[in-house]
């Protein structure tokens, strides 16, 4: 494999010298850029490499959208093999561990180093950059669109209710859903099965390992022991909860999922990802007061950052030398602070540097109506430095695992399967998907 | 004498059926080869040194229970559509058949759903039949839980069922009305002379001689069912294979398991075993239902 590698390299590099240098001189560099975005988010990823386009003469970037994070990461493996690969290209944070194994990458450090670029890589939020970056702290790809999970509210429905105080802990919340209820509210608090927020967010702001090995950082040979944690607790909860209709499942199976809830007014908290910000915000009728809050804790928990969500730019290997000095240039016009706050003010996602964060937060972005609460995204994620049990997950094969649990979840809320049972079931799954991961990547090691 | 018409050179006909065989080559038996190399060993997604593992993915398809219970599903959804696609398309080919004033526009109108792509239909149907929002809601209000295919995996399985049956029964529509179309007006209307009502005609002279498109389609809905793109498309829009592996069939279960999970070898393994099964069906309809079918 190596060997082909570098065979087509050497071949890309022939070509580009037998056929590239004559015109070399006036003709523009031109690479690939995949990513998973669509809709209006997609869009405005066209804007940003329009924007580099036109800043500069030497290089021209064709972005290409995969629609969807799963379909990117599939077609970067098909192209991969088929040696046809795009220089860069946005994998989403569960597929983060494939991508480290690969070693179809250039790491973002050799990367910049190689092209000349100095990037202050302490810029990054430590929340952010090391769920990216190896055991060492080393960035491989470049964080880009990132979130975290917040809990929203409908503040007129609090007032109505006559909640005084901010659901700051689950005690809170459950108090603020009998107040909503005894008020008429049908529906106080939604939850569908994602288990973003539901178990790796709480998880990692209650300082609760998700598997062994520092959730994996630390080596494959990781295993699942949430139904040991804290979390097993808070499903009960959840469950009890559910059982006296204070809580309500709402997924889209059901007609409607948590968001749409929350923005019809149907139900007055949920807990979901601060890109939903700007949704949430055009959403709701005009004159509707609603706020944005950190994730509950438990009463007495030491809060702990919550983790980034999200994607980020991986350059891979195999391309002409060319192509790297200008995804070089790409990326890191992508990280000067004018960039940042253009990305973050047309998207909701939050700036991923601590210069950008600032620059934002001095300019007074902030204060301005529509994006007031978004800095408490980068709060929750900065809250604590990150630890064990907070700098990330690095587990093989996340995604099935992920989908092990919201079935498992689907089973205890919809056909009232015993807690414990179920999530000791589910761990039991998942780490024979850990193990078979292991195997696929035998001989390899984390770094 | 031999009456067939021969070439008399081996090179021309052979050029003619190149093309033919160049597809068949490129998108049957690569793939099929491709997937049997998978099968039978781990290999990372990115590519590298693929180990040879024997029947260690089969010896793990196998000892789960949940790939067991997507057979069951599989065996369930296939069968019950196929039934209710091929019954739904008799019934409208039997009664656009009778000609009655009016029945020119229906001709066109139950062969339309055909022409929906199923992710679309499924994508349709969660909102109408959807528990708390569509068609259902008030019906539910009224008796909680009458319809809720997010918490029973029956119901579920019936709104799969549904959205299939609703998009066949258009394709199985168009054959049994050209099947109909063939048989000889003289009898049913010898059999009218003799005072049958329609339903009489239908079971006595009509079905018995459809026999062979109701065995072609049979075949045809039943691998459709087991194997077709729209299968998977229909339960990913709807159910995403639950509530609780309710609807996890088993075309479902296999791309989930190669693109999400990016576990190929694994899935290689299960579409090896899917085309097995798929086999043996078609031999039992071949071998067991065949006999009952009398082309002339």
């Amino acid at each position: 494999m190596r060997v082909s590698v570098t065979t087509s390299v050497f071949i890309g590099l022939m070509a580009s010298v037998a056929f590239g240098a004559p015109a070399a001189a006036a003709e523009k560099t031109k690479f690939e850029f995949w990513y998973g975005l669509s809709g209006d988010l997609g869009e405005r990823v066209q804007d940003a490499c329009k924007k580099f386009n036109e800043s500069q003469s030497e290089f021209e970037i064709v972005c290409t959208s995969q629609n969807g994070y799963d379909t990117t990461l599939q077609n970067t493996i098909a192209a991969y093999r088929a040696k046809k690969q795009p220089a860069i290209t946005q994998i989403y944070d569960a597929g983060t561990l494939d991508m480290m194994l690969s070693g179809a990458f250039v790491p973002a450090k050799k990367l910049m180093a190689d092209n000349g670029y100095t990037i202050d890589w302490n810029n990054y939020f430590g929340g952010i950059a090391n769920y990216y970056a190896t055991a060492k702290g080393e960035l491989n790809s470049f964080p880009f669109n990132s979130s975290t999970a917040m809990f929203y509210y409908n503040a007129d429905a609090f007032q109505k209710a006559g909640i005084d105080f901010k659901p700051d802990t689950w005690e809170q919340v459950e108090e603020a859903a009998r107040k909503l209820k005894t008020a008429g509210y049908e529906c106080p608090l939604a939850f569908n099965f994602d288990t973003w927020p539901l178990m790796e967010q709480f998880s990692a702001i209650h300082n609760q390992p998700l598997a062994t090995q520092a959730n994996g950082y630390n080596g494959l040979d990781a295993e699942l022991v949430v139904n040991k944690t804290k979390f097993v607790d808070h499903v009960k909860f959840f469950k009890k909860m559910a059982d006296e209709k204070l809580f309500v499942v709402k997924t889209k199976q059901l007609g409607m999922d948590t968001v749409p809830a929350f923005t019809s007014q149907t139900c007055q908290m949920i807990q979901t990802s601060i890109a939903d910000h700007g949704t949430i915000g055009k959403t709701l009728p005009e004159g509707v007061k609603w706020e944005v809050a950190m994730l509950p804790v438990w009463k007495g928990t030491e809060r702990q950052n919550s983790l980034v969500g999200g994607a980020s730019l991986w350059v891979l290997a195999g391309r002409p030398e060319a192509e790297y000095k200008g995804a070089a240039a790409f990326l890191a016009y992508l990280a000067t602070p004018e960039m940042a706050e253009w990305w973050s003010t047309v998207t909701g996602y939050i700036p991923v540097t601590k210069t950008g964060f600032d620059a934002m937060k001095a300019n007074g972005f902030y204060d301005k109506v529509p994006y007031k609460g978004r800095e408490l995204a980068i709060q929750s994620l900065s809250f604590t430095p990150t630890s064990e049990n907070t700098r990330g997950i690095r587990l093989g094969g996340f995604t099935q695992i992920r989908k092990e649990f919201a079935t498992a979840l689907e089973a205890i809320f919809m056909q009232n399967a015993d807690v414990q049972a179920e999530l000791d079931k589910t761990v039991e799954r998942g780490n024979a998907v850990l193990r078979r991961f292991e195997k696929t990547y035998a001989g390899q090691t984390l770094n | 004498m031999d009456k067939r018409a021969a070439f008399r050179s081996w090179w021309l006909p052979s050029l003619f059926a190149l093309p033919q065989i160049i597809l068949i080559l490129l998108f049957f038996y690569w793939p099929a080869v491709a997937v049997l190399r998978w099968a039978f060993t781990l290999e990372p997604p990115f590519g590298g040194a693929a180990e040879f593992v024997g029947f260690a993915n089969f010896k793990e398809v196998f000892a789960d229970p949940l790939y067991w219970n997507s057979v069951g599903v599989s065996l369930a959804f296939a069968l019950c559509g196929t039934l209710a696609t091929i019954f739904i398309g008799l019934v409208l080919a039997l009664a656009v058949d009778r000609q009655l004033p009016g029945s020119a526009p229906f001709r066109f109108l139950y062969i339309l759903p055909y022409a929906i792509a199923g992710p679309a239909a499924g994508m349709a149907f969660r909102f109408i039949l959807s528990p708390e929002r569509g068609l259902m809601a008030s019906v539910n209000a009224a008796f909680p839980d009458f319809w809720n295919p997010a918490k029973y995996g029956s119901h579920a399985l019936i709104l799969v069922i549904v959205v299939f049956a609703w998009k066949w029964a258009g394709y199985t529509f168009i054959f049994l009305l050209a099947g109909l179309q063939s048989v000889p007006r003289s009898l049913i209307e010898a059999a009218a002379m003799d005072g049958c009502g329609p339903i009489r005609r239908a079971v006595d002279i009509q079905i018995p001689l459809l026999a062979p498109t109701l065995f072609f389609l049979l075949v045809i809905m039943m691998t459709e069912g087991f194997v077709g793109a729209d299968t998977y498309g229909i339960v990913a829009r709807t159910t995403d294979g639950g509530p609780n592996h309710g609807t996890d069939v088993m075309v479902y279960r296999i791309v989930e398991e190669a693109f999400r999970g990016l576990n190929y070898s694994g899935a290689s393994a299960q579409s090896l075993v899917l085309i097995g099964l798929i086999m043996i069906f078609t031999f039992i309809q071949f071998r067991f239902i065949e006999r009952q079918v009398h082309y002339k």
